[in-house]
């Protein structure tokens, strides 16, 4: 399991890789709400690319930090699901969350 | 007739980090049906999700035994059981609908059985308040080639 952190110009990427359960969602919670509190970005992309497993507990994860984001008015915004996370996300009614668009990757000429 | 020709149980202690190790025993055993991918991965949802359950629900607060019994009955079909001693739920049919949690402070979604419903063939859910909760899940396995 792990969180990494990346700035782009639309806002902060956190990508998750390996399995999100209950056990792995608490610690994903902590590390990511303490970037956004100190960052305060006004959209978080959540790339879940990486994620190997997901049960619910990744639903409550993504609720949880559009919770967190409200207190600014920040968006989020989930980016290339893996086949595992973007079904458990299509079920939970989830996916108008879902990004296409390739956020947080440009490069500036 | 259909018999059981295999069989597992096994008991951990409900500590959210034994939820990986149940699903992987589950994979582990489901894998003699020759499942695919996909279908080894809704089994270990479904059983991620049972688990939680005791843990964050039947047992809360406290650390108890959480028993896992797998069966294969016929060619094809997959028994899985997940029982605790916990709490117990009051309201099955209330507990059982989407949205529905105990634990919102958890960030728990309400999805558990939702997920253990929609990834398998047939779920039931016994439960006796200051008891225990037993969840039976029943997952067909495609027969392939």
């Amino acid at each position: 399991m792990s969180v990494e952190f990346e700035y782009g110009i639309f806002g902060l990427t956190a990508k998750i890789a390996g399995d999100i359960d209950h056990h792995a969602a608490a610690e994903m919670r902590i590390m990511i709400d303490g970037e956004l509190e100190r960052a305060m970005p006004d959209l978080l992309i959540l790339d879940m690319s990486g994620v190997t497993f997901m049960d619910s507990s990744g639903v409550g994860l993504v609720l949880g930090r559009v919770r967190t984001m409200k207190q600014w008015e920040g968006k989020v915004k989930i980016a290339e699901p893996s086949a595992r996370a973007a079904k458990i996300l299509k079920m939970s009614g989830l996916e108008p969350m879902i990004t296409r668009k390739p956020f947080g990757k440009e490069k500036r000429a | 007739m259909k018999n059981t020709s295999n069989y597992m149980k096994i008991t951990i202690p409900g500590y959210s980090k034994n939820e990986g190790l149940a699903r992987m025993c589950a994979a582990a055993f489901a894998a003699q049906l020759d499942p695919t991918v996909e279908e080894i991965s809704d089994i270990k949802a479904a059983v991620s999700e049972a688990v939680t359950n005791c843990i964050v629900h039947g047992y809360r607060d406290t650390i108890g035994d959480i028993d896992m019994k797998m069966k294969i009955v016929g060619e094809d079909t997959l028994y899985i059981k997940i029982t605790d001693k916990g709490i117990g739920i009051e309201n099955v049919e209330q507990a059982m609908q989407p949205l529905f949690t105990t634990c919102p402070e958890g960030e728990r979604a309400g999805l558990g059985f939702a997920v253990m419903e929609s990834f398998t063939d047939k779920l039931r859910v016994k439960s006796t308040p200051g008891k225990g909760t037993s969840v039976t899940m029943i997952k067909q396995v495609q027969r392939r080639g």
